[in-house]
């Protein structure tokens, strides 16, 4: 029945119906452009595991190699390093490593490693991204008498003792990452696969 | 003979004229465009970041014929640019010290903002697309520092990329989306081009556009802070207003003068400006296994970097960074004075703004220098004087004791 009279209601739902209907295409089209933006299969699959040969490492002394495009430190502690480890307890903010992301089961321990004398973790600072140093010396001038060695953020000041733990109030909310890893023989590290035992 | 060509010409302008409004155009914007005609020395800054803009469009076509966006290659494009292009040198230096110029005109220019209160109703808008163009021109400039491939670009790019993965739940998810790949790497390197030299470009040409448009209805303020469209002639005409062109264009080209006069010296003869435009680890290529000793972020950045090294705890420190650019877009809405000028203000007001100045440079230099204990408390303090300007303003910009405005604008 045409009266001649605009049905303004009508307009209006018809309307919004049209917009709506056209705002879950924008959505799907922008779908494509948003997840093409994802790391590509390329990128996924370009985590090999590296295989790192540790027999040359010398106590005290830490080596990097790349794994993902990260940096990954093996450190080997000598007995004074290990030492000291549970005596910074007090001082550090998750010193039981109670954090599970920031480490696979089998580096839940104090030492936060398999081979307590080997210490893997990614060199990359939890705070910004940043690569801590090395720093295995006593109580230097710039980081003050109570340094019992760890590691340095330079770019926010963050530190880390030498299993990778944060200490307390600072810029860095949680330890290193330690990455899944494995030793192939004495000497032979596999960075990148878990041991098979589990 | 010239009567021939004149009438000629006057014909293909009305042939024009009846199909894009050529003639209207130059008239409402130019020549019937009426400025307040006290404009000062600050009023400069508006035309010269125009300049700028299009000093690194130019520059930056031309770079772009030369410099290659992969990881492999983008490093040694730039030396060949420096070393083997013809004027390569000179196209990067502009390109490179344009940058650093254009924050100083901007920052100048809206402390010309700050000291007339140019943001004030009805300018909102204006401001408020003012506040778009520099929040996009932070993040030009930030993507383009990655693009040389250096040191500082990897790092700093690394840094800031990580400031999103402090958002709960969703950041690490989005930090990944943003580099699209687990670090920052070559995929992150040739977006980042994209964006750079593409998407943001169009995005500020469009919001300059706008400030335009916001500019030419509203009108200019001007140094005593009173609308001259109150006082007009019988056309139609501000009594205190006098036509942008020629009277502004000219003052304007005193102005392009001197700052290309300032400009060159610098490409020519201080490029890195002692490392404050160009760092010196920038100089050795990207090494991701590696951090400087000392990384910062380039100059024009520090103030609100210093803001986030204050807070000692990863997410409250991004919200407070994001809180210091968020505020300064609230600045219309916080002033409560009677008077928009500076001159017309009382103390409290001139005391505030004096303690943001000195809070601000305090904060851009604490922001270059390595956090120690010291220049972290001072960060902080600096950090809590910042936010007080804009915070406390409704309090402060109340009682303060304002002059009467004169009626007509005054010759200072």
């Amino acid at each position: 029945m045409d009266t001649g009279e605009i049905d303004h209601g009508r307009r209006r739902m018809l309307l919004a119906a049209t917009a709506a209907m056209g705002g879950v295409g924008a959505v799907y089209v922008a779908t494509p452009f948003v997840l093409s933006m994802d790391p590509s299969e390329k990128a996924k699959a370009a985590g090999a595991p590296v295989d790192v040969d540790i027999s040359k490492l010398e106590p005290g002394q830490v080596m990097t190699v790349e794994w993902r495009g990260k940096p990954v430190w093996v450190l080997r502690r000598n007995e004074q390093m290990l030492k000291i480890l549970p005596e910074l307890d007090r001082f550090l903010r998750d010193p039981n490593s109670d954090e599970l992301s920031q480490q696979p089961v089998y580096a839940k321990n104090l030492q936060r490693s398999i081979n307590p004398e080997y210490m893997v973790m990614i060199g990359i600072c939890t705070h910004l991204g940043c690569s801590p140093t090395y720093r295995p010396e006593f109580a230097p001038p710039d980081l003050g008498p109570e340094w019992k060695g760890g590691f340095f953020c330079p770019c926010h000041g963050s530190t880390y003792d030498l299993a990778g733990r944060v200490y307390a109030g600072m810029p860095a909310p949680s330890n290193l990452v330690i990455p899944p890893h494995h030793y192939v023989s004495a000497t032979r590290l596999l960075v990148g696969v878990d041991p098979e035992a589990i | 003979m010239f009567d021939k060509i004149a009438h000629r010409l006057s014909d293909l302008r009305e042939w024009a004229d009846e199909r894009f409004p050529v003639t209207a155009f130059w008239q409402n914007h130019l020549v019937k465009y009426y400025a307040p005609k006290n404009l000062n020395f600050w009023y400069f800054f508006g035309s010269l970041a125009f300049l700028v803009l299009v000093i690194q469009l130019v520059t930056g076509i031309f770079l772009t014929m030369n410099y290659k966006p992969t990881a492999d290659t983008a490093f040694a494009s730039v030396e060949y640019i420096m070393r083997d292009v013809n004027w390569g040198w000179l196209i990067r230096y502009m390109h490179s010290t344009g940058a650093s110029f254009f924050f100083i005109v901007i920052y100048l220019h809206m402390f010309r903002a700050l000291l007339y209160g140019s943001y004030r109703e009805p300018r909102e808008l204006l401001w408020v697309f003012g506040m778009l163009i520099f929040v996009v021109l932070m993040a030009e400039a930030f993507m383009g520092y990655l693009l040389p491939w250096g040191q500082m670009s990897f790092w700093g790019a690394q840094v800031i990329i990580s400031l999103f993965g402090a958002i709960p739940y969703i950041g690490d998810e989005l930090a990944l989306w943003i580099r699209g790949d687990f670090v920052v790497a070559d995929a992150t390197l040739n977006r980042f081009f994209a964006f750079h030299v593409i998407a943001f470009p169009l995005l500020l040409i469009g919001l300059v556009l706008f400030h335009m448009i916001a500019l030419h209805s509203v009108g200019s303020n001007n140094p005593d802070g009173i609308e001259i469209k109150k006082h007009k002639d019988e056309n139609g005409v501000p009594l205190d207003g006098i036509p942008f062109h020629p009277y502004y264009t000219v003052k304007d080209m005193v102005g392009v003068v001197v700052f290309l006069m300032i400009f060159s010296a610098v490409i020519f003869y201080a490029p890195e400006m002692g490392g404050w435009f160009l760092e010196k680890d920038n100089f050795v290529a990207a090494d991701p296994l590696k951090t400087p000793e000392h990384i910062a972020p380039l100059w024009y950045f520090t103030p609100f970097y210093a803001i986030l090294r204050a807070v000692p705890d990863k997410f409250l420190g991004v919200v407070a960074m994001g809180a210091s650019m968020v505020v300064l877009f609230l600045l219309p809405w916080l002033d409560r004075s009677p008077v928009r000028s500076i001159r017309y203000r009382g103390a409290w007001f001139k005391l505030a703004l004096s303690i943001f100045v000195i809070s601000f440079i305090s904060l851009a230099y604490l922001g270059t220098v390595a956090a120690t204990p010291l220049a972290t408390l001072f960060s902080r303090i600096f950090s809590i004087l910042y936010f007080a300007f804009f915070l406390l303003m409704p309090i402060y910009s109340k009682w303060d004791k304002a002059k009467p405005l004169p009626e007509r604008v005054t010759g200072k």
